[in-house]
């Protein structure tokens, strides 16, 4: 059966159509510049809540334990999202739907530039006073000298390995990383599925070799970034799993698919729990492999789009609130922000263990960042973000 | 006098009627305004700013979507040989899963057209669509859990001294083939029983060995209805990346725009021309073989 030529007609009519609908559109589309950029004002007085709250967040910091009783004294009911990498929280935030983010430095600076989020006034937040200084001010939240937000605690990411499988216990990431090491453990290494992991590349040859010249593995030159995705080139032999959902990489380590990789306190503890035999570099190391680790110091946003506005500066009121802080910082297992809350946890020496109190610990400890094609030091010539994203694609393969 | 009155009071309704009386083709236009508005405005229409948006770029200081012409996105696309491989990939596992589909739909759709009771065929039928009834994430979450080193597929082959596939290509494909089977056996289900038995018959009649039935009057009618099943089980591979995310470390056409979604979105939208490319001349194909011929 033959299309007839009166049908072949009307296709060609409606793909004419089409096409015009598709100049008028980018025609219309040259006009409007978006409204990004266009920093707004801080909120100046705290209202009543409007009865929610929209948040996106890291697994393990909305947990019922904290939110509900926030829910009892606010009103603001709790809508809480996990989000797995950084650029799944700048992607939900741009939909416009929540109200903040815990952002990780390699968002944050994203998330103003875009004019996702807005400044925050610290005076409605009277527990902001308290917080560690060495958090406040920083190049990841505060911008222009504003603050884009409330510190919520810091960590670093962790090497954790299968007790029974791997022996002796390592102390560096050259087990992950050192191609003839790794190579003992080939289908069995556990690496975090996001274009940052270069960076604990650039970590690890910033110790291992001192040649190349790195000084913050956020910020690689032509030379230092190749070096470092050859490194992961190299890995991707014997790795067996990315992941970027906490619970996919607990499955992996529970059913033994893996037993050794990076991974954050949330995971470690959680298999702790369900009784798997994992360890992670002990405190005497510091909790740190000898090289130090990426880690992250993370700041509750507010969204430039907040529908609650209030309810949300009652957030991050509440989490940054000895106590809940406290709480907080147990259960995921990383250095509270608040100094007050110290005092409040169930085990006297979290602080200590967590060297919440010790600026020199953190020095080993890099915070994500936005890599940017701007080095720091002058130079122009660094790989940014963009050129980490095509170069993860091509590490995987 | 009455009849007046009734035209005085439906008055507003009766003009309209009027307007429509013997203007077919304003009725048949107000009655498909609404859903042909949909299909080119919210689906053609979205489907077009992709197109344009592939031709955009983005600002490599504030990161910001540049709007302007430009093939610098389909020039990485075809000289970095990691995109080759990935879209080598995606075909490579689609096509394995339709032809693997095929092969499994044919028997049992052949079975509930022309073997089975009519209670037995719908009793396939809900078996068939039951299936459909649970969420696409938990069917792939228990597939990883079944093919994990201590999982079940391991345990049972284990007496055998074999070891199951583990998380990788095979798992991808295996995965797809399950969760896409029913859309391969429901149209060739319909496409055969449509086959008059009397044709069966005739070809027994004229002395045909069974073989020769199939070959020369069962396939040649079915199989438009593949082909259209086969539309499904291709192009549902190819756009899935979640199973390949939770069963293996491969990335699909799927996962790489999915990674560059947030940063690039010009080159996401360039990186999703390539399904459309791809299906558009399956599609091509498809038709060449008669898929469309008894829509």
């Amino acid at each position: 059966m033959r299309r007839d030529s009166h049908s072949a007609r009307t296709a060609w009519l409606v793909i004419a159509g089409l096409l015009a609908f598709m100049l008028v559109l980018a025609g219309c589309g040259s006009d409007d510049d978006g409204d990004s950029g266009s920093g707004s004002e801080a909120l100046q007085k705290l209202g009543k809540g409007e009865g929610e709250v929209d948040l996106i967040s890291w697994a393990g910091y909305v947990e019922p334990e904290w939110s509900k009783p926030f829910e009892q004294k606010t009103g603001c009911k709790v809508n809480g999202k996990v989000a797995g990498t950084s650029d799944e929280m700048v992607q939900l935030m741009r939909s416009g739907e929540y109200d903040g983010v815990s952002a990780s430095g390699n968002a944050s600076a994203r998330l103003v530039d875009g004019g996702d989020v807005d400044p925050v006034n610290v005076d409605l937040v009277p527990n902001y006073k308290t917080i560690f200084s060495d958090l406040k001010d920083q190049p990841y939240n505060t911008f222009d000298g504003q603050p884009y937000g409330i510190p919520h605690g810091r960590g670093a990411n962790l090497l954790m390995w299968n007790g029974d499988d791997v022996k002796p216990s390592p102390a560096s990431w050259d087990v992950m990383l050192d191609p003839k090491l790794a190579a003992k453990y080939k289908g069995r290494i556990s690496v975090y599925d996001d274009p940052i992991y270069i960076a604990d590349a650039a970590v690890y040859l910033k110790a291992h070799q001192p040649e190349l010249g790195i000084e913050s593995p956020y910020e690689l030159n032509e030379e230092q970034f190749d070096a470092a995705v050859d490194l992961l080139k190299e890995q991707r032999p014997n790795v067996g799993e990315y992941w970027s959902e906490a619970a996919k990489q607990i499955s992996a380590f529970a059913n033994g698919d893996v037993n050794l990789g990076t991974t954050w306190q949330y995971q470690y503890f959680a298999l702790q729990e369900e009784g798997e035999p994992v360890a992670a570099s002990p405190a005497s190391q510091g909790f740190l492999p000898k090289e130090g680790a990426t880690g992250w110091s993370d700041t509750w946003m507010i969204s430039s789009e907040a529908k609650h506005p209030n309810c949300m500066y009652m957030w991050m009121d509440w989490i940054v609130e000895p106590k809940v802080n406290a709480e907080v910082a147990e259960y995921f297992g990383e250095a509270p922000a608040q100094s007050l809350a110290c005092d409040q946890t169930a085990d006297k020496n979290f602080c200590e263990k967590y060297h919440a109190e010790n600026p020199a610990f953190w020095e080993r400890v890099y915070y994500w960042e936005t890599p940017l094609a701007d080095c720091g030091n002058g130079e122009e010539d660094c790989k940014d973000y963009n050129e980490w994203v095509q170069a993860w694609t091509t590490i995987k393969g | 006098m009455a009849a007046e009155a009734v035209v005085r009071r439906g008055s507003a309704g009766r003009r309209l009627a009027g307007l429509f009386q013997g203007r077919p083709r304003l009725q048949v236009g107000t009655l498909l305004a609404g859903p042909v508005g949909w299909l080119v405005i919210g689906y053609l229409g979205s489907l077009a700013v992709l197109l344009i948006t592939a031709f955009w770029s983005v600002d490599a200081l504030s990161g910001e979507v540049v709007q302007g012409f430009s093939l610098d996105n389909f020039e990485t696309l075809v000289q970095e040989p990691v995109y080759r491989d990935v879209v080598g990939r995606t075909v490579g596992v689609a096509a394995a899963v339709t032809i693997t589909d095929a092969l499994l739909a044919f028997p049992i759709a052949f079975y509930m057209a022309k073997v089975a009771s009519r209670r037995t065929t719908a009793i396939l039928v809900v078996a068939i669509l039951l299936p459909l009834w649970s969420s696409y994430l938990v069917k792939v979450l228990a597939w990883r859990t079944m093919l994990s080193n201590e999982g079940i597929v391991n345990w049972a082959l284990e007496p055998f001294g074999l070891h199951g596939p583990g998380y990788g290509i095979v798992a991808v494909w295996l995965v797809m083939s399950y969760l896409w089977l029913p859309y391969m056996i429901l149209p060739i289900y319909a496409g055969l029983e449509r086959i008059p038995n009397s044709l069966i018959s005739a070809s027994e009649d004229l002395g045909a060995h069974p073989f020769t039935t199939f070959r020369r009057v069962i396939l040649p009618l079915s199989f438009p209805a593949v082909v259209a099943g086969s539309i499904f089980t291709f192009s549902l591979t190819l756009g899935d990346y979640i199973t390949p995310r939770l069963v293996s470390n491969d990335q699909f056409i799927g996962n790489v725009i999915f990674n560059n979604i947030t940063n690039n979105q010009p080159f996401a939208a360039a990186l999703a021309v390539v399904p459309i490319v791809v299906m558009i001349a399956y599609l091509l194909v498809a038709r060449k073989l008669g898929a469309f011929e008894h829509v």
